[in-house]
């Protein structure tokens, strides 16, 4: 198929940057949405121009690295996917697609459609993690009885990978799925539990700090969310975070 | 609790605390307003209790001044930090795809609400307000001997076009709520507005209650 893309292009932090239009031909339906931009990266090459910059590292759904906002929905429309698990067969001949970088006070743009999404990491350095003694003499966590329900819940809260595609899509640039992800994983499990009321208020603030904006619980989030990360963790998060305030 | 209220969450719980309490202060006031339709008398009564028992002029009064002062001062508080989380925005934006339009215009749909509040104070409360702490007259009673609460209520109802922007703020209330009502449990961390009952449960409101004073203004208008 032949497709006009409409793309971001900004030389660096500091350039205004803007769209434009390229032509791509001769894509086949069964490509990635990466491998069709690769296709456009060798033909500007080619041409002797700057080739388009965009993150992308595992190519299989689970690095979370390929941001990008396509046809104003982060990963493009389709459901539960990253871009790199998005097939060319959502499109058609002739389709014309907007390629935007992912937009947020807190995701700066660092050149086109890459931004440095580092933020996330310092939530994540503010409480994402369960302190444990690993010299050697760690208890088994299978000794542990978790019930199969928390175990369940857990784990789904633990496959957010991290993308920014909630905080892409929220109108108000929130980043309460994804930190609502990171307290929930922890905060249903006996291991999370030590820790749970620091976590909870130091990764909320870090998030604050960060220039997030605030969930209107519009339910965005949930839905561009590729790997199905339920808006029942944001609920939990503010749970959580009152308890923790009233413990305090 | 040193900052709790200065947090993304914690403004939220505030938010949504004013929220359900505005959302009490319907039902009751709806409360009232029906019996205007079955009884006449049942309503003056109801009305001139409201209107001078001191602990709901003292007391509940000023918490509902203050609820709803807060109410839309934090929605534009809230507002205002939403759209500075964004600096620049996207050429291509396909909201509609993954949220509902009440979501997205909680902002338009309130600011639809404050304008018929306006309206509101000054049609019925700067009157009242001056009838019984200015002219000092506690008495509810018109010249004739009756009370003038029902015959004040039909009166506003006769123009047309007060009681078209009546009906139209009342469908913004519906559009607010239509959102609102299970995004306030989601807030507070009661439950996932996911849940089918309390979504059925915020729709059935957020509906039949706007309809309900619709309703009554109808009544009146078409009646007098
Ligand atoms: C006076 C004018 C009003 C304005 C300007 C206003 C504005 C807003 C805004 C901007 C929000 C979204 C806040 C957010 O980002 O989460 C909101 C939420 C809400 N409003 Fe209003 N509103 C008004 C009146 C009302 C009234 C009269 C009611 C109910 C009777 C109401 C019920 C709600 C509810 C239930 C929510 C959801 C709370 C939450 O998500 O936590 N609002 N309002
Ligand atoms: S919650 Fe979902 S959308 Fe947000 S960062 Fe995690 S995986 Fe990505
Ligand atoms: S490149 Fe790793 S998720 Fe897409």
């Amino acid at each position: 198929m032949n497709l006009t893309l409409k793309i971001w292009r900004q030389k660096g932090p500091k350039d205004k940057g803007s769209m434009v239009d390229y032509k791509v031909s001769d894509i086949s339906e069964h490509m990635s949405f990466l491998e069709m931009m690769d296709v456009l990266n060798e033909q500007l090459i080619n041409e002797g121009k700057e080739p388009v910059a965009f993150d992308h590292d595992c190519r299989e759904g689970i690095c979370g690295s390929c941001s990008m906002f396509i046809n104003g929905e982060a990963h493009g429309p389709d459901r539960g996917v990253t871009t790199c698990q998005l097939h060319m067969r959502m499109f058609k001949d002739g389709d014309v697609i907007t390629i935007e970088p992912f937009r947020a006070k807190a995701f700066p743009v660092i050149k086109d459609l890459v931004v440095d999404r580092s933020s996330f990491d310092r939530i994540q350095h503010a409480g994402g993690y369960i302190s444990v003694n690993t010299s050697g003499n760690t208890q088994d966590a299978n000794a542990i009885p978790i019930s199969k329900h928390a175990a369940d819940e857990a784990m789904d809260a633990a496959t957010c990978i991290g993308c920014g595609a909630c905080v892409a899509s929220c109108k108000n640039a929130s980043a309460m799925l994804f930190v609502g992800a990171k307290v929930s994983q922890y905060a249903l499990l006996p291991q999370g539990r030590i820790e749970a009321v620091d976590r909870v208020k130091n990764m909320v603030a870090q998030m604050d700090l960060e220039g997030f904006g605030n969930c209107t619980n519009t339910g965005a989030c949930e839905v561009e969310c590729p790997k199905g990360i339920s808006l029942e963790n944001i609920a939990r998060m503010n749970r959580e975070y009152l308890f923790a305030n009233i413990k305090d | 609790m040193s900052g709790f209220f200065k947090s993304s969450i914690g403004r939220k719980y505030a938010m949504a605390l004013s929220a359900f309490f505005l959302m009490i202060f319907l039902l009751q006031h709806f409360a009232i307003n029906i019996l205007s339709v079955f009884s006449p008398e049942a309503f003056n009564e109801a009305s001139h209790f409201m209107g001078t028992f001191w602990a709901v002029q003292y007391i509940l009064q000023p918490i509902l001044i203050f609820g709803v002062v807060y109410h839309f001062v934090m929605g534009f508080i809230l507002e205002a930090k939403n759209r500075s989380a964004r600096v620049k925005s996207y050429a291509r934006n396909n909201g509609g795809a993954n949220s509902s339009w009440m979501s997205r215009n909680m902002i338009y749909s309130g600011l639809a609400i404050l304008a018929f509040l306006i309206l509101h104070f000054i049609d019925f409360w700067i009157p009242e307000i001056n009838t019984k702490y200015i002219q000092g007259d506690m008495s509810g009673l018109l010249p004739d001997g009756d009370y003038r609460y029902y015959e004040e209520l039909t009166h506003k109802f006769v123009s047309p076009l007060r009681v078209g922007a009546y009906v139209i703020a009342f469908v913004f209330l519906s559009l607010h709520l239509m959102h609102g009502f299970s995004s306030a449990f989601q807030s507070v961390g009661a439950s996932s507005m996911r849940k089918e009952k309390l979504q059925t449960f915020g729709k059935a409101y957020a509906i039949l209650l706007p309809l309900g004073f619709i309703i009554i203004a109808l009544y009146h208008h078409f009646n007098h």
